[in-house]
């Protein structure tokens, strides 16, 4: 299944200075979000390369995918790649999962083998979906566990939307617990992004946009939250922008496995430095910068201010604060024209008002590529394993609890062949386990490094 | 004329992003200065270094072009590819397009999964590459092995295929060159990948030459006055030492022709004795090219500062302590001695002074002969040699490089050894290598290697 031939002569691939993508990763987009995102991921993606096109389009309604259909993205789907019903999951986990799992699950393997075979050597899956909903949340995470057996050497990347607190589905809380759960057990890695965070990074370049300063203008392109700009749609829909930051998270990840640079970050490092223990596995994001000013001449200052940005909480697409919680890990993944001096003397900077686990000071994973994004001179995009997750995944058990306590809309649930109570207990025990490992770990923060006694070798 | 071989060839092994980045610059440096004409030497004398530099590290092509000896190894394909194309582009060697071996997913920064997985399964292949590289020298010398220590390929699967050396190739030396990662910021598991690297290592390789990312990052710094430092320029100041090393030298005796073996001359001259094995370059002066026009340099003061750098253990001529001095046990005690001069004080097991350029005959070199530099087991007679070459090095009218075997890593190799411990203690990532293969206790095994 992974590629590699035997023979000893093998011929030097063409050296063209950008490569598809799509040679390594196949992109599932589950649900009414994760369509919409992955929509946004594709029209961005092109604007890179003229990728060859490896996706999966699934959702039980048919509307987002037929629009995708329909517009400016036509002609880069076509209907092998698509798996659609009418009915809908009506924001129920198990119906996704159970129902609309055990029903498609041969046409999913199917295509999915499908795709595998055109990848020169397929090393990774990334799912899109929502954790609130039906669909993206249910049939998303089905879809995990059939990679895991089908492909088991092909890494999961999740990018999960969570809900807000003022979500308007009201099950949300049961959908994202369950789907925690199959998160915890069968993702490598996940990205928790959540709708609040979004709309506030949309409002805060809203703001500069329109502000209009004194002799600012923004580069339209660069904004992250831009469309790819060729196809306009007729009119810009309320997500469109907190979807693009999304898009472009996806695109800088893999970045480095596409360009050159002076030092690669292929996508298995992501996991192989981020993911100390298995279960913990969740990277909070930020994406700098978010725009960039039409001058041309960007002073060294303005670098500096980028890695700043990185690790502001204003910055993140969660809801969290990095900095004033415990680091496990972080990656730097940076674009453009940054040379490894300048990531050098950011981390010394920046490493001092950080906390890192004590066995873990030094704690950085970095990457340079040399391609920036199209609109800007460079870019940074931090990934961080840090227990700024927590509080997150504490306010979900709480939604959760007061829900339940009630039994409210248990019978939704019940109904559909498969789902008992146990799978709502062994649910949110499985997240009580995770958010205790991040407790354990809070508890070691204050206490002082210590050196442990080495291995004494009789002489 | 002299019926005798130009010299014996050497045949470099370019190893993941680092190896294979770090390899062209070493091959470009090599034919630039070959080719260079501030020779400061007669005609037939740089045309016989030319003829010796060529033989060493490059084949004949039809049409021309110096191939360079190399085999070309990576896991992913960017980096070969962008190495052939500029080799091909500066139009003065390339590299030869079959000696390339490339997979498509690279090893993940997993050392597991370059020893364990790619080494295994592609060994066929890359020793196939080698082979044929080797039937083209008249006489191999041995290999030269670029190597990061801190990321999956290099390090692994380097590790993997300088053991398979040992076993095919029992007679050609091996010398790794291993690329010391920086204190923070590269790769997070670069501890790990480190002491299984370096453990296995000293068991298969004839000789480590070290290089530190923190080092060369100083001198791009303080001495060449880089202000936005690339890794390319990192890897032009490494290629500059190494070329002060490897390229043609006559031996102190003044023979009639440059000497034949690159490795065996090293290894004989450096590494008495098989468990002292690891190596380090110092090289003088270095500066960028603006600042060489406006110096000029004597051999006393050059050798001096040499001195100082080798026994403050000191990486570059700027910044050191001129108060460490070695130690005076041996002679009459005149008063007291400050012991933190003798606690700061690198001693040696063996030293290799090579000196290109102008005069060079008239460099004076008690200052390395001294006892007390070196450990009681050896004679300084034995501990030190000298190579003299007339023709000059890549613009510097004079230039020395010291080629040392010390206690110069002794610090560095500890605190690595500390960090890879206090994670190994907790348990962090050692799935990721489990996965693969490597087990705890092949951790502990390399632990309680590097610890002795």
């Amino acid at each position: 299944m992974v590629g590699g031939a035997s023979a000893g002569r093998r011929t030097v691939p063409d050296p063209g200075p950008r490569r598809c993508i799509m040679t390594q990763s196949v992109v599932l987009q589950v649900g009414q979000c994760g369509n919409q995102i992955g929509c946004c991921f594709w029209d961005l993606a092109l604007r890179e390369h003229a990728a060859v096109n490896r996706a999966i389009l699934i959702d039980m309604e048919e509307g987002v995918v037929n629009e995708i259909l329909q517009g400016p993205l036509r002609d880069v789907f076509d209907n092998k790649q698509l798996i659609t019903d009418i009915s809908g999951s009506g924001n129920n986990w198990a119906v996704g999962h159970k129902a609309f799992g055990s029903l498609y699950q041969e046409q999913i393997l199917e295509k999915l083998r499908k795709s595998a075979e055109h990848c020169d050597c397929l090393q990774c899956f990334f799912i899109i979906h929502s954790m609130g909903g039906g669909t993206g949340s249910g049939l998303g995470t089905f879809l995990l566990k059939l990679l895991e057996d089908e492909f088991p050497e092909v890494y999961r990347f999740v990018t999960s939307v969570y809900p807000s607190g003022e979500d308007d589905v009201i099950t949300s809380p049961y959908n994202s617990i369950l789907a925690m759960k199959e998160l915890n057990e069968h993702a490598d890695c996940v990205l928790p992004i959540d709708n609040q965070s979004l709309f506030d990074i949309v409002s805060k370049i809203d703001l500069m946009v329109n502000s209009g300063k004194l002799g600012t203008t923004v580069k339209p392109k660069s904004i992250v939250t831009s469309s790819a700009g060729v196809h306009k749609r007729r009119q810009e829909k309320p997500f469109d922008a907190m979807n693009n930051i999304v898009a472009n998270l996806l695109l800088n990840l893999t970045s480095s496995a596409r360009f050159e640079g002076s030092l690669n970050m292929d996508l298995n490092e992501i996991s192989m430095n981020l993911v100390p223990f298995p279960q913990l596995h969740y990277l909070v994001s930020s994406l700098t910068p978010l725009y960039t000013l039409a001058d041309v001449n960007i002073p060294p200052r303005r670098l500096d201010q980028m890695f700043s940005d990185a690790f502001s909480k204003d910055y993140q697409l969660i809801r969290a604060d990095p900095k004033h919680n415990l680091y496990l890990a972080c990656a730097l993944m940076v674009r453009g024209n940054v040379q490894i001096s300048d990531l050098r003397r950011n981390i010394e900077r920046l490493k001092p008002s950080l906390q890192f686990v004590s066995w873990n000071q030094e704690g950085w994973k970095t990457s340079l590529c040399s391609v920036p994004p199209v609109g800007h001179s460079h870019s940074l995009l931090a990934l961080a394993n840090n227990t700024c997750v927590k509080p997150t995944f504490m306010e979900l058990k709480e939604r959760f609890m007061r829900l339940y306590k009630k039994k409210a809309h248990l019978h939704h649930y019940l109904q559909v062949e498969g789902m008992e109570e146990s799978c709502f207990t062994e649910a949110v025990s499985s997240l009580s386990t995770l958010i205790q490992e991040y407790n354990q770990l809070d508890a070691t923060k204050s206490m002082p490094v210590q050196g442990l006694p080495r291995l004494r070798i009789a002489v | 004329e002299l019926s005798l071989e130009l010299s014996m060839s050497l045949i470099t092994l370019q190893l993941g992003q680092c190896g294979n980045q770090i390899g062209f610059e070493v091959f470009d440096a090599l034919f630039r200065d070959s080719h260079c004409p501030h020779g400061l030497c007669c005609k037939r004398e740089n045309e016989e270094y030319q003829a010796s530099c060529k033989e060493r590290f490059f084949s004949e092509e039809e049409h021309g072009v110096p191939m360079a000896r190399a085999v070309l190894v990576d896991m992913e394909p960017k980096v070969i590819n962008q190495t052939l194309s500029k080799a091909a582009q500066s139009g003065r060697w390339k590299y030869d397009q079959h000696s390339c071996f490339c997979q498509k997913q690279g090893s993940g920064n997993n050392w597991a999964y370059g020893y364990s997985v790619h080494g295994p399964r592609h060994e066929e292949s890359i020793m196939n590459l080698i082979q044929k590289e080797v039937e083209k020298c008249d006489s191999l010398s041995g290999f030269f092995i670029i190597m990061s220590m801190a990321g999956g390929t290099g390090s692994g699967l380097g590790t993997f295929i300088t053991q398979n050396l040992q076993d095919q190739y029992s007679e050609a030396l091996k010398m790794n060159q291993i690329i010391w990662p920086y204190g923070t910021g590269e790769v997070i598991v670069q501890n790990y990948n480190s002491i299984l690297t370096l453990s296995h290592l000293y068991r298969s390789s004839d000789a480590l030459l070290i290089h530190e990312n923190d080092t060369i990052h100083k001198i791009c710094a303080k001495l060449m006055n880089i202000k936005q430092i690339s890794f390319s320029d990192l890897n032009q100041v490494l290629a500059h030492q190494l070329g002060s090393v490897f390229q043609p030298a006559y031996s102190e005796e003044g023979s009639f022709y440059y000497r034949r073996n690159p490795l065996g001359d090293l290894m004989e001259s450096l590494v008495p004795h098989p468990e002292f094995k690891m190596l380090s370059v110092r090289n003088i002066p270095q500066m960028s090219e603006n600042s060489l026009a406006y110096s000029t340099f004597t051999w006393t003061g050059l050798l001096k500062h040499l001195r100082q750098m080798l026994i403050s253990n000191a990486k570059m001529e700027e910044g050191m302590d001129w108060h460490v001095r070695p130690p005076l046990s041996r002679l009459p005690t005149i008063g007291k001695v400050s012991v933190k001069k003798e606690i700061n004080f690198n001693t040696s097991i063996a030293n290799l002074v090579i000196l290109r350029g102008k005069d060079v005959h008239s460099a004076d070199l008690g200052g390395f002969k001294d006892p007390a530099l070196y450990t009681s087991w050896l004679k300084p007679v034995d501990a030190f040699n000298v190579w003299k070459t007339q023709r000059a090095f890549s613009k510097y009218e004079k230039s020395a490089a010291l080629v040392s075997n010390s206690q110069f890593l002794v610090k560095p190799l500890d605190m690595i050894v500390d960090k890879a411990w206090n994670m190994f203690a907790s348990k962090a990532y050692i799935h990721q290598y489990t996965k693969f293969g490597i087990e705890e206790e092949d951790f502990l095994d390399s632990f309680t290697l590097l610890e002795q």
